[in-house]
């Protein structure tokens, strides 16, 4: 017995003396943001090298799992965080995000954005924004159909993302709300044999849909771009819905308790920088809240444009959601 | 053989458990007092239990003709088969329904065999889609356990059974039924406990909110309402539930023990004929259901697997070492528990080995995150708490393992060791630990691969860099990287595959000198 758990012993004490490698004497700037921000393939290794370049200080972006579970990062914080910023809530969020009292304002008035509805809160700026859609593949699904009551007529099969666990999936909630408001249950018993599953977060709904077991999955007007531009896959497409489309606007904001009160500033303010918002388009691959200079790259022209950008106000997203999350319980439990 | 000392360590890792699966409880603030629950969590705790009886339920009675099979029949590729079988269990979630997916789903393999003869493809998503994973997951495991109480069948029973011309009947109830008796009801037990904290397969297999789960319900409490008493409330419902089971296992469970063999175990007698056609039929079905998921994930994962980024080796050996420590960790508390438990009538021991798989890893997590805020970065402690989860949740199974055969060793062997007047220390290096090779190298391996895979609670704590190889693979997913996030996740089940052999593996080679 002994000799395995020996190696095994001192494998353990090699690893845990690794040491962290800390920055000379900059501060330190950190970062809250969901995982998949951070991630070696999203905007956060590009972010970092481009503020760091200006800030002259060390940048640290750490990802705290996804939306939902950035809020409840910083508020299981309270003032104890070590962060200074807080990346990635988006409208349906910031109610209790506010409510929490953790936020302090930006104070930033002259930066405007480039949304495509009014948007102003006193605690959080846009960095990027999309519009929820359902996409699809054109080969497997020529034509797709072009809006909710078209989806509950068909025999389409659609994954979707569960509301109490992923952001999509509580921005869905708000999208039919958002359209149909008293009718919402209704629509949701039409869609409910169109839902072939729920799953807790996006990547899962993604990955069935890429799968094949589904013929459209819940995610944004620009997904197809993903597989354009870097995969050069034309195939996949978002079906345009005569409802409207939901806008999801992710936000950023400065904790109250922040360790580097005027480094966040200075990133609230960078954020609106074309050194940040060129990287958002193809790794967050969600629209620039600023349009950089240089404009979107090739391949986002190509991507449904809706008409009609729907977004419930942040106070009513908030005093809608349990009974929302009731009624969609209740149509889909059927 | 439950020496004093041997007690006395084992009463203070028990509490240790206890206090580690208390704690964040009561860091999450839980109150006694305002116990109450909602319909909406009546029903998610209905929806947990019928899933999690039904998917041990349906486990171990599959489990029965397969390990039989498996214990009586010699053929090639046999030690291969047995250690493969034990792969979905190591499988992460989300890879092993996406296995699922691609053999049983809607324009999966047997939808296609289906759709030739002009059947439409089997309704997966439902309760019967979340059985159908939660057995997946768990066969192997109910299978491994059951093949190990055959196996440890003394020879000389089979021979006696045959002089005395017993038919397949006779032998059934006089030879085999006790030992099922004595080892299914711990295995269900195992199994119901780690279905009940199942989220993403019953959510995702399940096709709705119909399939709440609590742990689904946990993750809103804790998410989206940050209402901590809550979550810690549905958390103390799981830890209810998983005592609740493992009371009825006690109740049912018998222990066996009717005389000692020599130490050496055989083959139970094969009979030719049909029977034995049967049981090729239910290896070959078992096999393909457990393996061709497996193959899907190895077709998807192979392509991109030599060009896999640095990054995901640099977690993969992180997961590795992560996941020796969580070994050696679980080994030195599943040991000292599974010897104690050895006494008839004890019951503490076992408790405290099971309750850790009912826990919510996301109350677990998050409670341990609260108690470690005022004192450390959260984000230093990453890895070691992530060890440390890995090593609690995969204590039921080491202790399952160990369980069974230190019983039976203390049933055979202890008058023995006693009219000897063995001391403690040698009868633990030259009686106990020898009989134990083989249990304690699958045991290990079991708990290795399972802390590979786990994610757990590393989420929470995640920073920027220690990435286990599970948190890469999601986060891989997250950003389109699909072809990428199979070869990783190919990675990893290789990897824990590759730990669960080696220890099995030596396990054997040790029972066997």
């Amino acid at each position: 017995m002994k000799h395995p758990f020996l190696a095994l012993g001192l494998a353990a004490a090699t690893a845990m003396v690794a040491p962290e490698t800390r920055a000379d004497d900059k501060p330190v700037l950190t970062v809250l943001a969901y995982d998949s921000f951070t991630s070696e393939w999203g905007p956060g290794p590009a972010i970092e090298t481009a503020f760091e370049a200006v800030c002259g200080c060390d940048l640290r972006i750490i990802g705290a799992g996804d939306g939902a579970a950035l809020l409840a990062r910083v508020q299981l914080e309270g003032p104890r965080s070590e962060a200074s910023v807080v990346l990635g809530l988006d409208t349906n969020l910031t109610a209790a995000a506010a409510q929490s009292g953790l936020f302090a304002p930006h104070g930033i008035t002259d930066l405007p954005h480039d949304l495509p509805v009014e948007f102003d809160d006193p605690l959080f700026r846009p960095f990027d924004w999309g519009w929820f859609a359902f996409v699809h593949d054109r080969n497997r699904l020529p034509e797709a159909p072009g809006s909710f009551e078209e989806l509950a007529a068909s025999d389409l099969k659609v994954v979707i993302q569960d509301p109490r666990s992923s952001t999509p999936g509580l921005g869905l909630l708000m999208w039919v709300k958002a359209a149909y408001g008293d009718r919402a249950p209704e629509i949701w018993q039409a869609l409910a044999d169109n839902i072939l599953s729920v799953t807790p977060g996006w990547s899962e709904s993604y990955a069935m849909f890429l799968e094949g077991e589904a013929d459209m999955v819940l995610s944004y007007t620009t997904s197809p771009a993903y597989h354009l531009i870097a995969e050069g896959d034309d195939s996949k497409s978002a079906a345009a819905f005569a409802e409207g489309h939901y806008l999801q606007i992710e936000l950023a904001g400065k904790l109250a308790a922040a360790p580097e009160p005027e480094l966040a500033d200075r990133f609230l303010r960078f954020m609106a920088s074309d050194e940040f918002q060129k990287i958002l388009p193809t790794t967050n691959w969600m629209y620039p809240a600023h349009m950089p200079d240089e404009g979107l790259p090739d391949g986002f022209d190509w991507m449904i444009r809706p008409e009609t950008s729907l977004l419930l106000p942040a106070d009513d997203a908030a005093a809608l959601r349990a009974d929302a999350l009731a009624e969609w319980q209740a149509a889909l439990s059927r | 053989m439950a020496g004093r000392a041997v007690t006395l360590i084992a009463a203070a890792l028990a509490a240790a458990i206890l206090l580690l699966l208390a704690a964040p409880l009561l860091a999450l603030g839980l109150r006694l007092g305002a116990f109450s629950l909602g319909p909406a969590d009546l029903a998610a705790i209905r929806f947990t239990v019928t899933q999690a009886a039904l998917s041990a339920l349906v486990s171990v009675l599959l489990a029965v003709p397969v390990a039989r099979a498996l214990a009586r029949r010699r053929f090639r590729g046999r030690e291969t088969l047995v250690t493969l079988l034990g792969a979905p269990f190591l499988l992460p979630t989300i890879v092993a329904v996406l296995g699922l997916i691609a053999v049983f789903g809607r324009a999966g393999w047997f939808s296609q065999i289906l759709a030739l003869a002009g059947l439409p493809p089997v309704p997966l998503y439902g309760l019967q889609g979340v059985v159908l994973a939660h057995v997946f997951f768990n066969l192997p495991l109910a299978v491994r356990l059951l093949l190990q109480g055959w196996q440890a069948i003394p020879a000389e029973r089979f021979r006696l059974a045959a002089s005395l011309g017993f038919g397949a009947r006779d032998l059934f109830r006089h030879i085999e039924w006790p030992m099922l008796r004595a080892v299914l009801p711990g295995a269900a037990l195992v199994i119901f406990t780690i279905c009940l904290s199942s989220f993403a397969v019953a959510l995702t297999m399940g096709g709705g909110p119909s399939a709440t789960t609590v742990e689904l319900a946990i993750y809103q409490a804790l998410r989206f309402e940050f209402d901590l008493p809550a979550a810690a409330r549905l958390a103390l419902v799981q830890f209810l539930l998983c005592a609740a089971a493992f009371a009825l296992a006690g109740r049912i469970a018998r222990p066996e023990g009717f005389g000692a063999g020599l130490g050496r175990t055989g083959a139970p007698p094969a009979p030719g004929g049909i029977v034995r056609v049967l049981d090729a039929v239910v290896i070959l079905l078992a096999a393909g259901f457990l393996l061709l998921p497996l193959a899907a994930v190895l077709l998807r994962g192979l392509p991109g697997l030599a060009s896999l980024p640095p990054q995901v080796w640099q977690a993969a050996l992180r997961s590795i070492v992560v996941a020796l420590c969580s070994t050696a960790l679980t080994m030195a508390v599943a040991l000292p528990l599974a010897l104690a438990a050895a006494r008839p009538g004890r019951v503490w021991p076992g408790l405290a080995a099971t309750l850790p798989l009912a826990s919510s890893s996301l109350v677990l997590g998050t409670g341990l995150f609260l108690i470690a805020l005022p004192l450390v970065r959260p984000a230093d402690l990453a890895l070691p708490v992530t060890m440390l989860v890995n090593a609690l949740l995969a204590l039921p199974f080491a202790f399952r393992i160990l369980a069974a055969d230190a019983r039976r060793l203390d049933e055979d062997h202890a008058r023995l060791a006693r009219s000897l007047d063995m001391p403690g220390l040698a009868r633990l290096r030259y009686l106990i630990l020898p009989r134990l090779a083989r249990p304690a190298g699958f045991a290990a391996g079991i708990a290795a691969a399972f802390s590979m895979g786990d994610l757990g609670v590393i989420a929470l704590f995640a920073t920027e860099r220690e990435l286990t190889l599970p948190l890469m693979v999601q986060q891989l997913m997250g950003s389109f990287r699909t072809q990428t996030a199979a070869s990783a996740a190919l990675l990893l089940v290789v990897l824990s595959f590759g730990l669960f052999w080696i220890f099995d593996r030596w396990g054997r080679h040790h029972a066997a000198a």
